[in-house]
């Protein structure tokens, strides 16, 4: 049975009429209860209702609830700002006696550490983020795989050799995937080049259409996204373009349009986490590098899965399944020089694949084939 | 170029609806701060009756109802029991987020057919502007149709003087006999049922989905607009065009590689916005030449 509370209100709304900020109300849910239970909570940016980012996460809490049945306890609080207002958040999961806290946004990165270091007993997983301590583990996928894959296809797919991208913040994991969709390009297509605009927001649905609009009207023809709703998709599909959908299968929203989405599975890395806390072996780990976390996989892990590729002629279908298998068997690791950069300088050497830590620390430019270069 | 127009047009539809009803409200003397709420019942309602009855025209329908009756909750208290406008709005807003979201649970995933266009017969032909201008979905021709209208009321019919004079002095209206609140009442409940219109748009246009808090703060740029508007109706227009013509502007000039930081752009509409606050508030007898006077403050009948 699920119980819905409201939790409690952050309102950033001043000056009657000029209130130009939004106000968020967060909601926690909590599902069953017992005592000798593990107590799992979960932080949400947004609600699993935007069929991309969060609607992976839950979809992976229920496969939680599925695997360990009442076993465990999972509660999530949706609606949660990434500023001061997550820490609230977080301490009150602490607080209610949950076992193990999943963060699941970049943002919560400081203050999910801030926490943690309040409540030595209690472990935290922060999805996304680099920093670590002794009780916060993190963990993350290779989204920029994916991403490879996508810029093959664009390349095949293309006829006005311009592609857009609509990107949400310039982090680390935004830029490794920007890069990563430009190295794929480059690969099958010397002439494309790739337009980004900036939305600066995971989740606005008028925007990110009115973005993909623009992206169409400046003459794209395949789109990609790094923000979170189907909205790019269902412009593209008005306007009789392609494009590549984020987190989920956004196909229901799209079927002529998408190409094919990149689809986050969270589901075994919270099964894996949850078995070694009941089993009392829960660690952070050594993870293959301090930047990258503890936890860092992709496909070749089915943590993250391509959906079927569709709309698209069976040869393009072809070297996308080759581009996936080249990735899974680690043949191609994406980030291989010789890498340029947009300007022509030589970034990566011949025969030189950037370390994990290398792809947080020195992806400070875009590769050949994304034109404009990084904001701020 | 004609692309990037006609989506600056699209994007301001919903601002025009919703900023031109809680212009009416405003008008009357009453600050409801709960227009991005009442849009997102708007938006959930106007959904939610397209994807079961299969037309999104039930769904206009569906959206205007939410939306007046979001106010209604409004009214109930900050009219029927005079509580502070301000708190009552705000809390508006929140529940209308809650209740759309529950509301839509159900329909989440869906896809709907949007709106058709409809083009207006020879007008559409005329070159250049024809496409831009007359051919569009009949929300779009309503948003501006209801502006004039709203014009023409307030500053034309007997009704409006009325409205206006309860803004400006309620209790000199009072004394008069006009009956304040019900004055009131209506203007809050047109309010609601443009600011369900500008909901509407949403996914029967924009974006043919539901996702909750899919407004993403457009109800809070609408209020703006009345003040940017300095509460004329034709204003709102202007203002409207020229946030979402510098919103568009700002993506295409990152599509065409300007040099300037992205986060610098996106903050051009507000930056603008305050601006031109700022030059109207210079003169002060301009700004305030038709902010009701009232705006905001309690009205307790029979006192």
């Amino acid at each position: 049975m699920k119980t819905k509370t409201t939790l409690s209100f952050g309102a950033v709304a001043t000056a009657a009429s000029l209130a130009l900020s939004a106000l968020v109300g967060f909601t926690t849910v909590t599902a069953a209860n017992a005592a000798d239970k593990v107590k799992v909570g979960f932080v949400y940016l947004t609600t699993p209702g935007d069929h991309g980012w969060t609607y992976a996460h839950e979809v992976a809490r229920q496969d939680v609830e599925k695997h360990f049945g009442n076993k465990v306890e999972t509660t999530f609080v949706e609606n949660v700002p990434e500023g001061p207002d997550s820490a609230r958040v977080i301490r009150e999961l602490a607080k209610q006696g949950n076992d193990i806290i999943f963060t699941t946004s970049f943002g919560y990165m400081d203050h999910t550490i801030k926490v943690a270091k309040e409540f030595p007993n209690v472990k935290f997983e922060h999805i996304t983020g680099y920093k670590r301590s002794p009780n916060v583990a993190t963990g993350n996928i290779r989204f920029y795989e994916g991403r490879y894959v996508q810029g093959v296809v664009a390349g095949l797919m293309t006829k006005s050799n311009k592609i857009g991208y609509l990107a949400s913040f310039p982090i680390p994991e935004v830029i490794q995937g920007i890069n990563a969709f430009g190295i794929g390009l480059r690969s099958v297509n010397p002439k494309a080049e790739v337009s980004v605009i900036w939305v600066n927001s995971w989740y606005d649905p008028v925007k990110e259409a009115d973005a993909a609009k623009v992206h169409i009207a400046e003459g794209a023809d395949i789109l990609a996204q790094h923000t979170d709703s189907p909205a790019m998709l269902q412009t593209a599909q008005k306007a009789g373009v392609h494009g590549f959908g984020q987190s989920s299968d956004m196909k229901a929203f799209a079927p002529k349009a998408q190409l094919f989405s990149s689809v986050n599975n969270w589901g075994p890395y919270y099964i894996s986490k949850v078995q070694q806390m009941m089993d009392g072996k829960w660690s952070t780990g050594d993870g293959p590098d301090h930047w990258a976390g503890n936890t860092w996989v992709g496909m070749a892990d089915d943590y993250l899965v391509l959906s079927p590729f569709e709309n698209m002629p069976a040869d393009v279908a072809k070297a996308a399944a080759q581009a996936a298998a080249d990735i899974k068997s680690g043949k191609n690791k994406i980030f291989t020089g010789p890498i340029k950069d947009n300007a022509g300088k030589l970034r990566v050497p011949a025969g030189k694949t950037l370390n994990d830590g290398e792809l947080f620390q020195t992806l400070d430019y875009y590769v050949d084939g994304i034109s404009g270069k990084i904001p701020g | 170029m004609e692309a990037l127009i006609l989506t600056v047009l699209l994007t301001s539809v919903p601002l025009i609806l919703a900023a031109t009803g809680e212009l009416v409200a405003e008008r009357s003397g009453v600050l409801n701060l709960g227009v991005e709420g009442m849009m997102l019942m708007g938006a959930v309602s106007a959904f939610a009756a397209t994807s079961i009855l299969g037309n999104p025209y039930m769904g206009i329908l569906a959206g205007a109802v939410a939306g007046a009756m979001t106010a209604a909750v409004f009214s109930l208290f900050a009219l029927g029991l005079a509580t502070n406008q301000v708190a009552t709005g705000l809390a508006l807003t929140i529940f209308g987020s809650g209740l759309s979201g529950l509301a839509g649970a159900p329909f989440v995933g869906g896809t709907v057919d949007g709106l058709p266009n409809l083009a207006i017969p020879l007008l559409v032909d005329i070159p250049v502007i024809g496409n831009l201008l007359f051919n569009h979905d009949i929300m779009a021709y309503l948003s501006v149709g209801f502006l004039v209208l709203v014009a023409w009321f307030l500053n034309r019919t007997r009704a409006g003087l009325v409205l206006r004079a309860v803004g400006n002095s309620h209790d000199s209206a009072h004394a008069l006999g006009y009956r304040v609140l019900l004055v009131r009442l209506g203007a809050v409940s047109f309010g609601g049922m443009m600011a369900g219109l500008g909901g509407a748009y949403l996914p029967l246009v924009l974006t043919p989905h539901w996702s909750e808090g899919m407004t993403a703060g457009r109800g809070w740029i609408a209020l703006a607009l009345v003040v940017f508007a300095s509460w004329i109706p034709s204003r709102i227009l202007i203002g409207a065009l020229l946030f979402g013509g510098i919103t568009i502007m700002q993506l295409a000039g990152q599509a065409r590689g300007w040099t300037v930081p992205s986060q610098m752009l996106s903050m051009l509409p507000y930056i603008a916005t305050i601006i031109v606050l700022v030059v109207i508030a210079r003169n002060r007898d301009f700004a305030l030449a038709n902010s009701p006077a009232c705006l905001g403050r309690l009205f307790i009948g029979n006192k």
